[in-house]
């Protein structure tokens, strides 16, 4: 009964659930010491730029995530295997909590940097409310129609368009500059050196993994219940 | 608030996050575990065979 | 081509439906009149002429929405929706259809409410009136594919809205542009490359959206 692709346990040891939870693990508290301890201060915006660390990583994670539904949704819909859209459906529920904690996290290095909470001249974090708003509207999509082919089609359509609206809506955004609101707040772009950029791309690695673990778990426990209700009716009968 | 203060929110919001995941997994354990009991329980009755017939049949031959 | 004799009769089928009913021109050209008229009570003394074309799509989008609103839920309470994908034509002509009707109702709302606009509020040069042309493809492309999803389901007039207006953002960023900016034709390019990536989306995604 069990899928090719198990979510717990896998054929290969290397992928299997506990032993990648244990490299996300290892790697976030790698990514921790060298975020607030190895990686050298910023000189003009103090301790607070080590949000970036924690906060961009978090972000390129909730677009993977977003991709990762995308693409599970486009194998819904090519090869007619219902299998997908649960799986579509819980990336694009990681890439929505972490879409949230992107905001989160940017709001409070807005204030940090910025002294406001929120500010229209981010385009990162413009771009992250239109998609938040759009994901959001997904789970509105999947709670109004009934299980089913129907569901999960529309969910993958929806998912699909999801995708192309990131780099439509990034260019909008960028054309929205010039008239909505001028651009106040600059922020200095990456010239990081050798150790921030270190840092940052362990911080990044640790991120996605702790993303695919969260994907893993809860796919599995979605499995187990879809399961155990099917379990519950053949025995019922 | 000072720059080190916003940084400890910023993780700590993560942090707290992921911990909240944690419990909701763990809500859902115990869910799963009570589901699994009463499947359990299901299976079980279907097994055992009905015993209600068998005490009116011997009521039954003793008078005849 | 029977593709196109397909759309053709399929939009036909709409307008004449429209015709006869009365009920959703009227009230699209209504809604978009007393929302123009509201905005005007809604803009403090001293506000900037540009503010009003700001204005100007949201009323726009939202006679739009209503538009669309009305033009599955014949479909959906008759059943024929269902009699149509058993149709032997290609289901993108019932999208393709569905979308130059909302068009067509569309385009008929904003000759009454363009130049009411342009009494009450500001003028709308060529490039302005050429920017409202194609976000009202894109509106209309993706309105339709939105409200076929929508109708399937529970609440369906709360749920397009929901599933349209983030998507509709860019459109608004580009008739604005185009309304305002000096570099107005940056903007009607943007508008048509949201209108091709879109439209062509919508209609190569509809079949799946409608078949059980």
């Amino acid at each position: 009964m069990s899928s090719p692709s198990d979510p717990l346990t896998s054929s290969s040891p290397i992928r299997s659930l506990p032993f990648l939870a244990a490299v996300a693990a290892v790697l976030m508290g790698l990514a921790i010491v060298l975020a607030l301890v190895v990686a050298p201060e910023d000189a003009d915006q103090g301790l607070s730029q080590r949000i970036f660390y924690i906060h961009v990583p978090i972000a390129l994670t909730s677009y993977f995530c977003f991709g990762l539904g995308a693409w599970k949704a486009l194998l819904l819909l090519w090869r007619e295997d219902s299998r997908y859209d649960l799986e579509s459906y819980v990336a694009i529920h990681q890439g929505t909590i972490f879409g949230a904690l992107t905001l989160i996290t940017g709001s409070i290095w807005a204030k940090a940097s910025w002294g406001v909470w929120w500010t229209w001249s981010s385009n990162q974090l413009v771009l992250f409310l239109v998609l938040f708003l759009f994901y959001c509207a997904y789970f509105m999509l999947r709670f109004s129609l009934e299980d089913g082919p129907r569901r999960a089609r529309s969910s993958a359509v929806y998912a699909l368009f999801g995708i192309v609206l990131v780099p439509i809506s990034f260019l909008a955004i960028r054309l929205a500059e010039d008239f909505i609101h001028p651009t106040v707040f600059t922020r200095e772009g990456p010239q990081m050196t050798g150790t921030m950029f270190t840092a940052f791309c362990v911080s990044w690695t640790a991120v996605t993994f702790l993303a695919y673990v969260l994907y893993r778990v809860e796919l599995a426990g979605k499995r187990l219940d879809a399961d155990l209700r099917e379990l519950r009716e053949a025995l019922a009968s | 608030m000072s720059g080190g203060e916003y940084l400890a929110l910023a993780y700590g919001v993560v942090f707290v996050v992921v911990l909240a995941y944690v419990a909701i997994i763990a809500a859902k354990l115990a869910r799963l575990q009570r589901e699994t009991t009463e499947i359990l329980e299901l299976a079980r009755s279907r097994e055992a065979p009905p015993r209600s017939a068998e005490p009116v049949v011997q009521k039954i031959s003793p008078t005849a | 081509m029977s593709y196109l004799a397909d759309v053709a009769a399929l939009t036909r089928k709409d307008l004449r439906v429209e015709l006869r009913a009365r009920d959703t021109l009227p009230a699209m050209l209504l809604f978009v009149l007393s929302t123009l008229v509201v905005f005007h009570f809604a803009l403090p003394t001293g506000t900037a002429d540009d503010a009003a074309y700001g204005l100007l799509w949201v009323a726009i989008v939202f006679t739009a929405l209503l538009g669309l609103a009305r033009a599955w839920v014949p479909e959906q309470e008759h059943g024929v929706l269902d009699g149509l994908v058993l149709a032997p034509c290609d289901r993108s002509a019932i999208w393709l259809g569905k979308t130059l009707a909302t068009l067509v109702f569309l385009l008929a709302a904003q000759v009454v409410a363009l130049p009411a606009f342009v009494l009450f509020f500001a003028p709308l040069d060529a490039t302005a009136l050429a920017g409202v042309l194609l976000a009202n493809l894109g509106i209309c492309a993706v309105g339709s594919l939105m409200a076929a999803m929508a109708a399937a389901g529970r609440a369906r007039e709360l749920l397009l809205p929901l599933l349209l207006l983030p998507l509709v953002i860019p459109l608004v960023v580009g008739g604005v542009g185009a309304a305002i900016s000096p570099e107005g034709e940056r903007y009607l390019l943007f508008l048509g490359l949201y209108d091709g990536v879109f439209a062509v989306l919508s209609w190569a995604s509809f079949e799946y959206v409608v078949t059980e």
